[in-house]
């Protein structure tokens, strides 16, 4: 198993790579000169060539870089032309709230996913397997952030019981307050998720429930409850994991949309603003926050499923 | 052993004549099992030395027997007749729109639904929602279709090399897929229309790479099954070039999987415009495209919720008819899949 970790961990370094390569050569592409957005139109020469100088754009590209990821690894990812401050403190503001939403949704679309599949399996054809499923379609389709302009208009601005923005009300910082704020965003961002998991739960646990050892255990006289709980969902939960995983990206893109949607203060607004500011350090260091957010995340979760199951030899 | 069956030849069936069967609709089923059988057979012996004409007989029934089988699932034909008529209703928006889709008239702003002469009510600038709605079709159904075609191409280049000569070009490939799976799909997104400045085009080009790695994937996976068949071994001992087995016999049998995914990855490319419109970094207004409609209609959701709502409600049915349609494909195409 260690070798197992350190091998993948190694496999790292070269994507961690590309992606900051890639990061990088896309800023390079973006048009206007960066001096000339730091300084102004009224700056003259000596000055532009000053500060260019001073960003070592004068280098060749490769230098460019070096120096670029130096910087990065030394916690100097540049400075928001915007919001006149260090990029990585802004990311380090940020990222806490973006992880706050990311965390609750997977929460509430793993536990309601997995439940909506448990009933589902358990009584396959019934009414309530085939609206779940019917459900958990719809609910895949629907487009994030038309969901949540429609549970702000019916919980928020109808009902008036949830707040429909921000992540605190003004001058309050307490953990209810924030946790109220956060319903909203968290079951919208949740549902696709949800859907997912509630589907992929269902088809693995009735392929469980056709195997020898569930007969054999309906030959010993377990309980119908014990057998769904206690054989099937256990030995069901192995994919599920993978699929829980692998919505972590989706829900990190989601996210991008639904904090625009209900003013959330996290990475995603803030990368969106960057780019319409064109605050391209800002731009920047946030993807490859994110990116490499991502890729590690997806690591641990690779890790996390051949430590679950036993089948899997290193 | 009967009789019968011995004088068959290897991977022949018996064939249930139809005044037999019980009823019309068996024997087709009947008919489906038994060319499911064979099928297997069928491409090995026609992808062999065989002469062109009976490929294109098989050719021919075999998507003739896919639209029989589509035929059978009611979701998958209604949503195929929905999406036809969004099709041709945005097609023709310039005679079906009540009104130009971008005439303000201020005396007439934010007015309801069934308002006489806009039936889905005007929005903040006056302008007639149904007919943005109707133009919006024709932006956000053709960059849906559009970024597939062109990942598609890029991801069907890319899967059949990487796939086919293994190696160093895989290596390559499957290195620089890797890294854009490293983003989360939307972030690779922005990062593209960072670099090119938003817009509608340079929104339509950042989904279109954003969706290539997935086509690769499956075009790879699929020639990695494929290359190393008897029939693909004995068109190589014919002394056929690269070129030939590649695109007379590897890229045909990776037609199936490519039209489903396709199918579902159209709704999900007109989302993702959409939601990148949304954002404001896609579409610009006033251009009548749902995600611009969705998002303008946000300022004005406590008065004028239907703008918002109606936008929301076309990508919505689009992409879920979509998936009905692709989920049907998928089990017409191949029905052994069907759980």
């Amino acid at each position: 198993m260690l070798k197992y970790i350190g091998k993948r961990l190694l496999g790292l370094i070269p994507v961690l790579l590309g992606v900051s390569i890639l990061v990088f050569l896309i800023m390079q592409l973006t048009p206007g000169d960066p001096a000339l957005i730091m300084l102004g139109p009224k700056a003259t020469a000596t000055e532009l060539a000053t500060i260019r100088h001073q960003l070592g754009l004068d280098l060749p590209i490769w230098q460019q870089y070096l120096r670029w990821i130096t910087n990065i690894f030394r916690g100097d990812w540049g400075y928001s032309i915007h919001y006149k401050q260090p990029v990585l403190d802004l990311i380090l503001q940020r990222f806490g709230a973006t992880m706050l939403l990311t965390a609750a949704a997977m929460i509430i679309a793993t536990v309601f996913g997995v439940l909506a599949g448990v009933v589902s399996a358990t009584r396959q054809y019934s009414f309530a397997d085939r609206f779940m499923m019917t459900a958990s379609l719809v609910g895949f389709c629907l487009p994030v952030f038309w969901l949540g302009l429609i549970l702000q208009l019916f919980f928020g601005i109808r009902l008036g019981w949830l707040p429909v923005s921000d992540m605190h009300s003004p001058g309050v910082t307490a953990l209810g307050d924030t946790l109220l704020h956060l319903i909203l965003p968290a079951f919208t961002l949740a549902i696709a998720s949800m859907a997912t998991i509630a589907r992929m739960t269902r088809s693995s646990m009735l392929e469980v429930t056709r195997q020898d050892f569930i007969r054999t255990a309906k030959a010993k006289g377990v309980s119908k409850h014990n057998i769904a709980y206690k054989h099937a969902l256990r030995n069901s939960l192995i994919p599920v994991i993978t699929v829980v995983g692998s919505q972590f990206g989706y829900l990190l893109s989601g996210e991008v949309l639904l904090e625009v949607v209900f003013n959330w203060p996290g990475l995603g607004s803030l990368m969106v603003s960057g780019i319409l500011y064109r605050d391209f350090p800002l731009v920047q260091g946030t993807i490859l926050f994110v990116a490499t957010v991502y890729v590690l995340v997806s690591l641990g979760v690779d890790l996390l499923y051949a430590a679950f199951d036993p089948r899997i030899t290193y | 052993m009967d009789d019968e069956k011995v004088v068959l030849g290897e991977g022949e069936q018996e064939f249930l004549a139809p005044e037999d069967a019980q009823t019309y609709e068996d024997a087709l089923l009947q008919h489906d099992l038994e060319e499911d059988l064979a099928a297997d057979q069928f491409a090995q012996r026609s992808d062999g030395a065989m002469p062109e004409a009976a490929e294109d007989i098989e050719t021919v029934s075999m998507w003739r027997d896919t639209l029989r089988r589509l035929r059978r699932d009611k979701l998958a034909v209604a949503s195929a007749i929905l999406l036809l008529a969004v099709i041709v209703i945005s097609a023709l928006a310039p005679l079906i729109a009540p009104h130009d889709p971008y005439t303000v008239v201020l005396t007439d702003r934010l007015k309801p639904p069934f308002t006489p002469g806009h039936l889905f009510g005007t929005d903040q600038l006056g302008r007639d929602v149904l007919s943005r709605l109707i133009y919006g079709g024709r932006i956000s159904v053709t960059i849906g279709v559009a970024a597939v075609l062109v990942a598609l191409a890029f991801g069907i280049v890319i899967g059949l090399l990487a796939g086919y000569y293994k190696g160093f070009v895989d290596t390559v490939s499957i290195f620089g897929l890797n890294v854009l799976n490293a983003f989360p799909y939307i972030l690779l997104a922005i990062a593209i229309i960072a670099a090119l400045g938003p817009g509608l085009t340079n929104a339509m080009i950042a989904i279109s790479i954003v969706g290539i790695p997935y086509y690769a994937r499956i075009v790879r996976g699929q020639v990695f099954s494929l290359r190393e068949r008897d029939f693909i071994q004995a068109e190589r001992a014919l002394g056929a070039s690269d070129w030939r087995i590649i695109t007379r016999h590897i890229l045909p049998n990776c037609i199936s999987p490519i039209i489903v995914a396709a199918t579902l990855d159209v709704g999900w490319m007109i989302v993702m415009a959409a939601g990148l419109s949304f954002l404001g970094l896609g579409a610009q207004p006033p251009t009548a495209e749902w995600g611009v409609i969705l998002s303008d209609g946000q300022q004005y959701i406590q008065n004028a919720p239907y703008i918002s709502l109606l936008a929301g409600m076309m990508i919505f049915i689009v992409v879920l008819c979509l998936n009905f349609l692709g989920d049907g494909l998928r089990d017409a195409l191949d029905p052994n899949l069907k759980n």
